[in-house]
C-alpha cells in the first residue's frame, strides 16, 4: 500500500459512501485478517481488498439489491456474510452484463 | 464560493464571433487512403501545433462531414489543409468552401492530381509552411471564463473514480457554470441507471423525458451490440456492474441543472451544463457508438470544447488533436506509477484532502491551460485522432429549451 506515507493510515479504511449503502469501499488496500471498524464494531476482514473494491457493510441475500452512493448498482447473484468481497463472483447487473476477458457474468 | 478568476486569459478571435485557445494548423485526410500522406506531412513540418486529423472511410456519410466541417472550423483551429486520394466520395469541396467562409485559411491537395506521395507531400509542407506564417501574425484578445466550453470524460474508470476524480470535475463544473461557461457532459451509454436522477435536473420537464428517451435509446443499442461499455479493467479497478460505473460516472455533471441536451456538432448556445447523446439514432449500423475514450473527445470536440478534463482511474495515458486534454488521476496508486502523465491527483482525497480542494485545483488548471499552459498529455505531444461513421436525427426543440 503506497497511501501510509500521506496520512491515510489514520482514516478509515473502509468507505460509507451514503447511509442506506449495504456495501463499504476500500479506502486502501486491506489485508485479511486486518483489523477495522464496521459500523462502529471492531470487525476482522476475511479476505484481502483491493482498493476501489466492495464489501458487504451485512450479510446479503441472494437477489437482494446492492445499494452504493445510495442507488441500486445490480443485485446479488448468491448471498453473502457480513465482510465479504462484492465483486463479479456474486454480484450482476440489473441491466447489461458486464464482461471481463474471460466473459460475461453469467446472465 | 467561485474561487478566483484568471485574468490572463487570450483567444484567438475567429470570424463567428468564438475564440480559440489555440491556433493549430489541421491537416486533414480525407479517406485512409490520403493518411499516410497527410501523417508524413505533419511530421515532416516539424511543428506541435500542426495537428493530424481525418476521417478513414471511403462510403459517404452525413455525419462525418458535419463533424469535419465542425472540427476545421472549432476555434482553436487557425488553419487547414485538406488531403484527398481524389476517387473516395468524401464532399472536398463542401468542406473546403465551409472552410474558407469562416475566415480561414485552407487549402486541399489531391494526390491524383498532385502527382502521387512525394509530390503531394512536398506541396503539403509548403502550404502548412504558408498557412502557419499567416496565422502566427494574429493578435490576441481578451478573454473570460463564460466564453470557454469545457468538455469532460472518463476513461479507464475503476472503484476510486467515482468517489475522487469524477465529484472534484463536477465541483470545478459547478463553478465553471457559476460564470457562465458552458459545460458537457458525455456517454449515455455510461449513463444508464442514472436516467431518473438526470431527468429531475433537466430546466423543463420535456427535457427531462428527452433525457430519459435517449437514456433508454443507448441502453437498446448497447444490448443489441451485446455489450455493455463495460471494459475488463473496470472490473479489475474494484468495478461490478454498468449501473455503478455510471453513477461514478454522472458524478462528473456536478450539480447545476440541465440546460440541453446536444448531439455531436451541436454547439450549447450559451452558458450552462449539457448533456451530450453520443449514441447514433435509428437502428445499429456502424457499430458500437463510440469504439474508444478519443472517439467521445472528438465528439466533444466537434460541439466546440476548448478543452477536455479527463477523469481515470486505471490510467489513460491519450490526448487529442485540436483541444488539450487535462488529466484528473482517481486513484493515488495510479498517480504515483503514471505522475508524469496526470495533470491533476484527485486520488489524495482518499488520504484526506478535500473535493473542493481538488476542485479548485482543476478550475485554476483549466484557466491556465486556457492561457497557453500545455497540459501533460499536450507537452508529450498525444494528438489522438479517431472518427468513424455514425447515423442522428438532429435534435427537437424540447432538448435546448432556452434556445
Amino acid at each position: 500500500m503506497t497511501g501510509n506515507g500521506t496520512g491515510s493510515g489514520k482514516l478509515p479504511p473502509l468507505l460509507l459512501l451514503h447511509p442506506d449503502d449495504n456495501i463499504l469501499v476500500a479506502r486502501r488496500d486491506i489485508a485479511a485478517g486486518e483489523r477495522v471498524e464496521l459500523d462502529g464494531e471492531s470487525f476482522v476482514i476475511p479476505a484481502a481488498v483491493e482498493l476501489g473494491h466492495k464489501l458487504a457493510r451485512r450479510a446479503l441475500a441472494a437477489n437482494e439489491r446492492v445499494l452504493k452512493y445510495g442507488a441500486p448498482i445490480g443485485s446479488m447473484k448468491t448471498g453473502v456474510s457480513r465482510g465479504e468481497h462484492v465483486h463479479m463472483h456474486n454480484l450482476r447487473s440489473d441491466y447489461i452484463p458486464s464482461t471481463t476477458r474471460e466473459g460475461t457474468d453469467g446472465h | 464560493m467561485t474561487p478566483a478568476s484568471n485574468t490572463a486569459m487570450r483567444g484567438y478571435l475567429r470570424k463567428d464571433g468564438r475564440k480559440g485557445i489555440r491556433n493549430v494548423v489541421a491537416v486533414a485526410y480525407l479517406v485512409e487512403c490520403a493518411h499516410h500522406v497527410s501523417r508524413m506531412i505533419v511530421q515532416r513540418s516539424g511543428f506541435d501545433d500542426v495537428h493530424l486529423i481525418g476521417f478513414p472511410g471511403c462510403y459517404p456519410n452525413k455525419y462525418a462531414l458535419e463533424m469535419m466541417k465542425r472540427l476545421c472550423t472549432h476555434p482553436n483551429v487557425g488553419a487547414v489543409l485538406l488531403v484527398s486520394l481524389g476517387c473516395e466520395s468524401f464532399n472536398r469541396e463542401e468542406l473546403r468552401r465551409h472552410v474558407h467562409a469562416s475566415g480561414r485559411p485552407v487549402d486541399l491537395l489531391v494526390i491524383q492530381q498532385a502527382g502521387g506521395t512525394t509530390r503531394t507531400l512536398n506541396a503539403g509542407i509548403e502550404a502548412v509552411k504558408k498557412m502557419r506564417a499567416r496565422i502566427t501574425q494574429q493578435q490576441t484578445v481578451p478573454m473570460v471564463v463564460n466564453e470557454l466550453v469545457v468538455g469532460t470524460v472518463c476513461g479507464g474508470s475503476d472503484g476510486t473514480s467515482g468517489i475522487t476524480a469524477n465529484p472534484a470535475v463536477g465541483r470545478c463544473f459547478d463553478w465553471l457554470i457559476e460564470n457562465d461557461a458552458a459545460c458537457i457532459f458525455e456517454e449515455t451509454g455510461e449513463l444508464i441507471g442514472c436516467e431518473r436522477i438526470m431527468a429531475s435536473r433537466a430546466v423543463t420537464p420535456e427535457l427531462g423525458r428527452e433525457i430519459e428517451a435517449c437514456v433508454g435509446k443507448a441502453a437498446n443499442y448497447y444490448r443489441i451490440m451485446g455489450y455493455g461499455s463495460f471494459a475488463p479493467g473496470n472490473a479489475e479497478g474494484g468495478l461490478t456492474t454498468l449501473e455503478e460505473k455510471s453513477m461514478g460516472a454522472y458524478s462528473k455533471s456536478g450539480s447545476s441543472p440541465i440546460s440541453g441536451l446536444i448531439k455531436p456538432g451541436d454547439i450549447p448556445p450559451r452558458g450552462g451544463l449539457y448533456l451530450l447523446d453520443v449514441v447514433p439514432d435509428g437502428e445499429p449500423r456502424f457499430g458500437f457508438p463510440n469504439i474508444s475514450d478519443n472517439a467521445e473527445i472528438v465528439e466533444l470536440i466537434a460541439c466546440g470544447s476548448h478543452l477536455i478534463l479527463f477523469t481515470t482511474g486505471r490510467g489513460s495515458v491519450v490526448g487529442s488533436a485540436i483541444s488539450p486534454v487535462i488529466k484528473v488521476c482517481a486513484n493515488p496508486d495510479t498517480y504515483e506509477r503514471m505522475a508524469d502523465d496526470m495533470d491533476v491527483n484527485a486520488g489524495r482525497i482518499l488520504h484526506g484532502a478535500g473535493l473542493d480542494d481538488v476542485g479548485r485545483e482543476i478550475y485554476g488548471l483549466v484557466q491556465r491551460v486556457a492561457a497557453g499552459e500545455p497540459s501533460k498529455s499536450e507537452a508529450l505531444g498525444h494528438q489522438e485522432f479517431i472518427l468513424t461513421y455514425k447515423q442522428f436525427e438532429p435534435i427537437g426543440p424540447a432538448c435546448l429549451p432556452a434556445a
